[in-house]
């Protein structure tokens, strides 16, 4: 007898673009808020977006259910962190745990599309872009998700990144004042609603900088 | 051979129940389910309570497999009595429910045995309306209004358009009754037999069973092919 298959998937795409973009002394964390399945909505109000420590913000696009067990189990390490260490974990040290995190399970990945954006040790912008099993660059900005083929090009266009190959290493992050990116992400957003049906509804934008944390929503197309 | 593990996997559910519709009112929350249980085509069973009470604030509805929803409910029944047990005044709100809900369904799929079901939790605690969906690969979310199975396509549309805050427990029972007729019309599983629950802060009331009005006079359900080209 030959094995049974399942005709079911332990998978979905719940889609949505998630974008991230570090300053000099800011970053920028944005993803839409719409919550799909196969053709049909499921919410226009579900956030994508999670602060995991007080520097280092997330936003996770792909399989939902995935994505809510990934900001436990990364939520969950933190507290015991916090515990062990009496202080908060820096961004680049998240960075490694999510990607960490990825890889554990790497035969049964996370459908988890990320970036991670927060401010580092010295206080500057910084962003780390993730694939589903832990694969992980700091990068001056990123986009992930249903809308990242349409968004990136953009950022890249904008954003005018040097290249990793150069020597000596410049720094990716970008010269743009807080508003100036701000407004950016917005119109990638609203670009990227136009011919993704995945994005839409609203955008949730959380700008981290050193006076805290500021949570800015925009309304987007809903069809 | 694998013989013997493969039998204890669920491969595909066999006593299925149909959607289940639910919204948020100005008084806590409505649902509403039919009272069918399809044996595949069959329709074997039609006296399925697929809404029930879980503790003091909170209702579940469940659509699909009706053993695996018997299971949940054993499952809450025990964690409503292990809260009980504590007797510190605090009870299980209907989002520590969902809560529940979700981890449960999630692991259960992550060891590739899923409940096959898509559960909808509403209720209310002191005050504060919640209303929420898990299904069994685990995606949940909450919101204003939620449907599972063919009620996605065929009832959301309608509470998009017709919902709104403060809706009154007669508008919403008459919306909810809007929405059960469309899905009694369409939904090739869905039997005339509704049952409609609400929870407020003051408690849950299951309402006796009842019909829908139906009106097949339609001349569009009596000669469906009129106009349709290349037919007779």
């Amino acid at each position: 007898m030959t094995k049974q298959h399942a005709n079911w998937s332990p998978y979905d795409n719940n889609g949505g673009s998630c974008v991230a973009i570090a300053g000099a002394d800011y970053c920028v964390i944005a993803a839409d808020t719409r919550m799909s399945t196969g053709y049909n909505i499921l919410t226009r109000d579900y956030s994508k977006i999670s602060q995991l420590a007080d520097k280092s913000v997330m936003a996770s696009s792909g399989f939902q259910a995935d994505v809510k067990a990934l900001q436990k189990v990364l939520s969950a390490r933190h507290l015991i962190y916090q515990h062990q260490h009496n202080k908060q974990m820096s961004c680049p040290a998240m960075a490694q745990l999510l990607s960490n995190t990825l890889y554990y399970k790497r035969f049964f990945p996370y459908y988890a599309f990320n970036v991670l954006g927060g401010l580092d040790s010295e206080g500057k912008g910084c962003v780390f872009t993730y694939d589903a099993v832990g694969s992980y660059e700091r990068v001056g900005y990123s986009s992930q998700g249903s809308g990242s083929t349409l968004i990136m090009p953009f950022l890249d266009n904008q954003l005018k990144s040097p290249s990793p190959l150069l020597l000596p290493a410049k720094d990716a992050v970008t010269p743009l004042s807080e508003a100036e990116a701000v407004d950016l992400v917005k119109t990638v957003f609203a670009s990227a609603t136009e011919r993704d049906i995945y994005t839409g509804d609203k955008v949730e934008i959380v700008i981290l900088n050193a006076s805290g944390i500021r949570r800015e929503y925009m309304d987007l197309r809903k069809d | 051979m694998d013989g013997v593990a493969e039998s204890q996997r669920t491969l595909y559910p066999y006593v299925t129940g149909s959607s289940v519709v639910a919204i948020k009112y100005k008084d806590g929350i409505l649902m509403a389910a039919d009272m069918g249980g399809s044996y595949g085509s069959t329709l074997r069973y039609k006296s399925v309570e697929r809404i029930k009470p879980v503790g003091k604030h909170s209702l579940l509805g469940a659509s699909g497999e009706i053993s695996d929803f018997q299971e949940i409910l054993r499952y809450l029944d025990e964690l409503i009595l292990y809260d009980n047990m504590w007797d510190d005044g605090n009870s299980l709100g209907p989002k520590e429910v969902h809560n529940y809900l979700t981890r449960v369904m999630y692991n259960r799929r992550n060891k590739f045995n899923p409940l096959w079901n898509a559960l909808v939790l509403g209720g209310v605690k002191n005050g504060q309306k919640y209303l929420g969906m898990v299904n069994m690969i685990g995606i949940n979310f909450e919101d204003n209004h939620v449907a599972t199975g063919l009620g996605n396509h065929l009832a959301r549309p309608i509470l998009r358009d017709e919902w709104h805050e403060n809706l009154t427990f007669e508008e919403g029972v008459k919306l909810l009754e809007k929405c059960m007729r469309v899905l009694l019309y369409r939904d090739r599983s869905a039997v005339n037999k509704i049952q409609i629950s609400k929870i407020t802060d003051e408690g849950v009331t299951v309402f006796p069973p009842f019909s829908l009005k139906t009106y097949w006079e339609f001349s569009a359900f009596k000669n469906p092919t009129v106009g349709a080209e290349g037919s007779w």
